[in-house]
This record gives C-alpha cells, structure tokens and sequence, in this order.
C-alpha cells in the first residue's frame, strides 16, 4: 500500500477506504452544520448530535445493498446519510421546511427516505426493533434475499419489545442485523448503570450469534456487518452487533443551555482521542483526503442554503398524510 | 337461506381477503387452532406462511405487523382479549398510526387489529372485560364496532383492504347474533357510513356494537308510546356526523348508549357534537359504564357496571318528556 502521506489520490467511487472516509466525514460536517443551524435557530427544537458514533453508520452501510432497508433511533442523522438520502433534503427536513425528507412533518427524530431504504429514524427507544425484524419477514417471505438491520442503542436493551424482538426474529430466523451503537450513556445515565449483565448476554439467551466491534474503527464495523449479512441472506437468521464507541457531544442540543453534568471535561477529552475521523483519515492519502473534506464542504454547504431557502409548509396543511387514505380529520374548531 | 353467526362472519370475511390478496397475512396467538374461532381453518387453507402463530409477546408481534406492513403485506392481527391493546398502545397509537404523517406521506400501515369477544364475557374480571374502543377514536385510529353478521362481514374486509391502520372490536356481545343471510350478499361496508335499523320520529338513540340490539328491543317495548330511531354508527372513527346529523333533523331527541367509561368516552364526544352543530330540542342522555369501571368478577357486580335495557329505557323517556 501506497503512504498515505504522499501517496496519489485515491477516488472514493473506487476506493473502498476512501468511501469510507467520505461518508464518516459528510456525517460529521452535517453534525456540525445542524448544531450550528440549531443554535441560530433555523433548525427548530435541537438534534441528538451524533458525532463520535460516525463509524457504525458509514461501516454498517457500506455492508448493504441500496434495496436493503434500516430503521433508526433518535439519533439518526449519520444513519439516514450513509444509507443513502440527500443531505440537502435531510437538512431541510431538520429545518421544517417542504424541501425536506419528509416535507417537514417528521423533523430530526422521524427522518425517512423510503426511496434509499430509510424505514424511519425512531423517537421512542427500541420501538423500531420488531418493525425492522416484520420488515425482515416480508422480504424472506417474498422470496427476496433482501436484509433489514436496525439501529439501536445501548438504553435500549432494557427495553422489554426489544427482548421480545429478538426472540422472534431468533424463532423465525429472520434476516436481520441488530446493531447496538454502546456510546456509554442512555442520556445522563452510564451503560454499567443502566444494564444489568451484559449486551451479548441478551443476545447468547435468545441464541443469537454476537460480537463486540470497535464501533470507532470505520473498517471493523464494515467487516463484522458483511459478515452478518452474508449470514442473514443466507437464511441464518439475526446477529447482534455491538458496537462500541463514545458519544463526543451532549445527548440533546438542549444540553448546551440546561448543562447537566454526568462526565467530566477530562472524560470527554478522552473519549474524543479515539476519533473515526483520525482514524479513517489516516488510511488514505492526505491529498484524497483534502480533496474529500473540500467537496463535502461544499456539499454541505448547499445543503444548508437549500435548507435555508426552502420554503416553511403552509399552516392550512398541518394535517395533509395524517392518512394513507387522504381520509381528512374534523377540524379542532369550527 | 343459511344461517350466519357473527363469529363465521368475522372468519369468511379474513379468508375471502386472503384469497383475494396475496398480501394478507394473520398473526396472533393461537390463530393455528384457532381459540377464538375468528380464525378457524385458515391455517390449513393458506399454510404457515400466511398464518402464524406467535410466541406470547404481543408488542414485538404488533410491531413486527407495522414493519411487514411497510414493506408492502396486509397484516391481521387477533388479539384474545381486548386489555391486550393497552400493552401494544405503543405499537399502534404511536408508531403505525403515526408513520403515514411523520414520513410525510412515503409510506401507508396497512394493519388491522382484530379483537374478537371485546367487552364483558361472563365474569372475565378486570383484566379480561374491557371495551377501549374510545382511545383509539380519541388519538385517531380508524375504530371499527360491528353489530351484525352482515357488518361484521362488510367492515372488517374494509378494514382488511384499508392502507390505514384499523382496528375492529367485535362485542362479546353480538357473537352470538345470527342472521338469515344469502353468502352472495355479503359485501364490504364502507367506514364512516352509519345505518339505521329502525325508523323513528321522536327520538334517535345511538347504540354502539352490541347494544344496538338492546336499543331494538327497547324500542320496540316503547312502540306505540315513543317512536323509537336506532342509529348505529358502525365506526366511531371516522364517525358519521352527517348521518347523525340527518336523523336528529327528524327526531331533535338524543341518547347514546356506549360500553364505555363515561369520562372521555365516545358517547360523550357524539353529544357534545350533536350539541354545537345540530337539531337538539332536548337535553341530550347518555347511558355508560361509570367513570373509571374496573369490572367486578362476580357476575351480579359485573353487570352493575354495563349499560342495561332498563337504564336505556329509562333514559329515553326522559329525553322525550324533557321535549
């Protein structure tokens, strides 16, 4: 292998590293750009920042296939991205405006992009666990070899319909890959805190194949998910993947203003050391990787004008897809 | 012509949908036997991939519908009792109900929940007697209560081809009713079309599932005396305002009977709209559960706590002597 040093650069269209790089990349700048939106309050209501965590969305993704599907948590931002969807469109979901993802009604908790496989980021803890695993049973049903994996995190696992999922999905060897994105914390409360036994312990009940993975290590993520999938195509049903990295920013943007404190600056100094960014960045020429971060710079930074000039949905529409159907509801006053 | 039960209603209308449809698939508990009946020989009829039984974990199966629902199938679901819907509330208020909206519209849930023996057995006690049809028309969720055979029928393969969530409570109650039907009639019934069963000039009163066959025989004890209109909304969400509407326009007089809690109950949201948008020459009455009704085990206290003949009676004159 060339010195990443000087060595010439890599495409990220063929260069597995270099995507990998690329997609870690995008999902940090578009953290940072969405906190900085938040903070001159284009994006209403704040982000679950997801920056530390970039490695399991670009690893686990770059093991799937365009028509395979994800579901999401609350903190879904890099999810949505590394499967696939627009980052204009998803800042203008974030923003509120009809450009959006979601035209707007789902915002940063609820992103979807049906259209790259994005069943949903999810607001309520474990809840998208057995709609990633039905997900899962319809594709082996209809005969397809299409795989569902689901994001989760480590609060999670306390979670009684997470428990149940995978019995079911261990039952009905569906083809799904359960990821755990351990970041240390269920918002202010530390993993050692909040699970009693262990996370591959949940798994080894239900017979469910596990693993611990470097969560910030881009390559061992996309590794170890390559494995499980070829395992679920294959009809051997789920594996849980856990993946272990650390949460560099607050829970909730809502944080910067209330404060609460659960770690020290000295913790997070060191839990920051260990970056996917580093260590991605340092797999690949330094001229590639210059070149990666000016164009997602400029990617980014059209994301945030088109964010910006989207236009804020009409009040009268508050209700539109309330329904499928286009059934319409009563009006609250009339 | 054949007679038809209620339950064999509910059980051809599931197996005609899967016939028609590929995509229509069953979960639930003991579904394969068929406990409940609603299910009987399907299992045999369409194979194991199509109807499955499921371990005892209704919020991981429930969930489980709503993303094999996004991915383009038609699930049923049977739950064996109605309380079961508080522990997938979650499941179904939360998240199916709220996909088409929160995606903006990329997406549909078609699910339907279907709760066979809702409402007081004999003595099932507090954990079994349930009839939480008002929460589900309170956040919004399609809310289906079948009285007849035919309707049974009708609305639940509605439900079943509906691209929203629906969920279909069938009263313990109205079970066991039998109808003189001809199989060819069978057809679906739209959502939010109310029907009258009996025509009347004095008063409407607004019978919920199985109590629209109490409000027939109280009005014909009352025939001669009071003319007696029966209203059955059929679904309580979407509900049928106009056909309501339409009914107290003849008769200005309004009582509702509703086998739910009083406080927040559907009956309380008919008269309160019956109230701001239409013909009322009366004080409206509603006859309920009591507020905040756990059913007692035995059967006396159990039934203490249901709406009766002699309290809709009761009721109804009331309404008519208050004109």
């Amino acid at each position: 292998m060339a010195d990443p040093t000087t060595g010439p650069t890599a495409d990220p269209a063929t260069d597995p590293a270099a995507a990998l790089y690329r997609t870690v990349a995008l999902v940090r700048g578009f953290e940072q750009r969405a906190v900085e939106l938040v903070r001159a309050k284009v994006v209403p209501g704040g982000i679950h920042p997801y920056t530390g965590q970039e490695a399991i969305a670009a690893g686990t993704c770059a093991a799937l296939r365009p028509d395979d599907v994800i579901t999401s948590t609350h903190r879904g931002h890099g999810h949505v991205l590394a499967k696939g969807a627009d980052p204009a469109r998803t800042m203008a979901e974030l923003a509120g405006r009809t450009t959006g993802l979601n035209r707007g009604r789902g915002g940063s908790m609820h992103a979807a992009d049906f259209g790259v496989g994005v069943l949903g980021a999810n607001a309520i803890v474990g809840a998208a666990v057995p709609i990633a695993a039905g997900a899962a049973w319809a594709f082996r049903r209809a005969g397809s070899d299409r795989v569902a994996l689901s994001y989760f995190g480590d609060g999670a696992v306390s979670q009684g319909v997470v428990l149940e999922a995978f019995n079911l999905a261990a039952l009905w060897r569906v083809p799904l890959v359960l990821v755990c994105e351990n970041n240390g914390f269920a918002t202010s409360m530390r993993t050692a805190d909040t699970v009693a036994g262990s996370i591959l312990g949940r798994a080894a009940a239900f017979g469910i194949p596990a693993r611990t993975v470097d969560g910030t290590d881009p390559e061992a993520v996309r590794d170890a998910t390559a494995e499980a999938v070829a395992r679920a195509r294959a009809g051997g049903g789920p594996t849980l993947l856990e993946c272990t990295a650390y949460r560099f920013d607050a829970h909730h943007t809502w944080e910067h203003t209330a404060r609460p404190r659960y770690r020290t600056d000295e913790e997070v100094a060191a839990g920051r050391a260990r970056d996917p960014l580093e260590i991605q960045g340092a797999r690949i020429p330094a001229a590639t990787r210059a070149a990666i971060d000016a164009q997602v710079a400029e990617l980014l930074d059209r994301a945030v004008r088109f964010a910006c000039e989207g236009p804020h949905p009409d009040p009268a529409t508050a209700l539109d897809h309330l329904y499928a159907t286009g059934m319409r509801a009563r009006a609250g006053v009339r | 012509m054949p007679k038809l039960s209620y339950l064999k209603a509910l059980n051809r209308a599931i197996g005609d949908e899967m016939d028609r449809d590929e995509a229509v698939c069953v979960f639930g508990e003991d579904v394969g036997v068929a406990v409940t009946h609603a299910t009987a020989g399907l299992l045999k009829r369409f194979g194991p991939d199509r109807v499955l039984d499921t371990p005892i974990s209704e919020q991981a199966f429930t969930g489980f519908a709503t993303g094999a629902a996004l991915a383009g199938l038609r699930p049923l679901i049977e739950f064996q009792i109605p309380a079961l819907l508080f522990l997938v509330f979650e499941q179904i208020a939360n998240q199916a109900h709220k996909f088409s909206l929160m995606t903006g519209g990329q997406t549909r849930v078609p699910v339907t929940y279907l709760l066979p023996g809702s409402g007081s057995r004999e003595s099932w006690a507090g954990q079994h007697s349930d009839h939480p049809y008002s929460l589900f028309a309170h956040v919004g969720v399609k809310t289906v209560v079948p009285a007849t055979p035919a309707d049974a029928y009708g609305l639940l393969a509605t439900a079943i081809r509906d691209d929203d969530p629906v969920v279909v409570f069938a009263p313990s109650g109205a079970l066991g009713v039998r109808e003189d039907l001809d199989p060819a009639a069978l057809v679906p019934v739209p959502l939010g079309v109310g029907r009258i069963h009996r025509s009347g000039t004095d008063v409407t009163v607004v019978a919920v599932g199985h109590l629209v066959h109490d409000a027939l025989a109280v009005a014909e004890e009352l025939a001669g005396t009071v003319s007696v209109e029966v209203f059955d909304p059929r679904t309580l969400f979407p509900f049928d305002w106009s056909g309501l509407a339409a009914s107290l326009e003849r008769t200005g007089r309004l009582v509702v009977v509703d086998d739910s809690n009083r406080t927040c109950g559907i009956g309380g949201e008919i008269i309160a709209t019956a109230a701001e948008e239409m013909r009322l020459i009366a004080p409206p009455r509603r006859v309920t559960r009591p507020d905040g009704a756990v059913l007692p085990f035995a059967r006396e206290l159990d039934l203490a706590c249901q709406p009766t003949r002699a309290q809709l009676r009761a009721a109804v004159e009331k309404a008519v002597g208050a004109g």
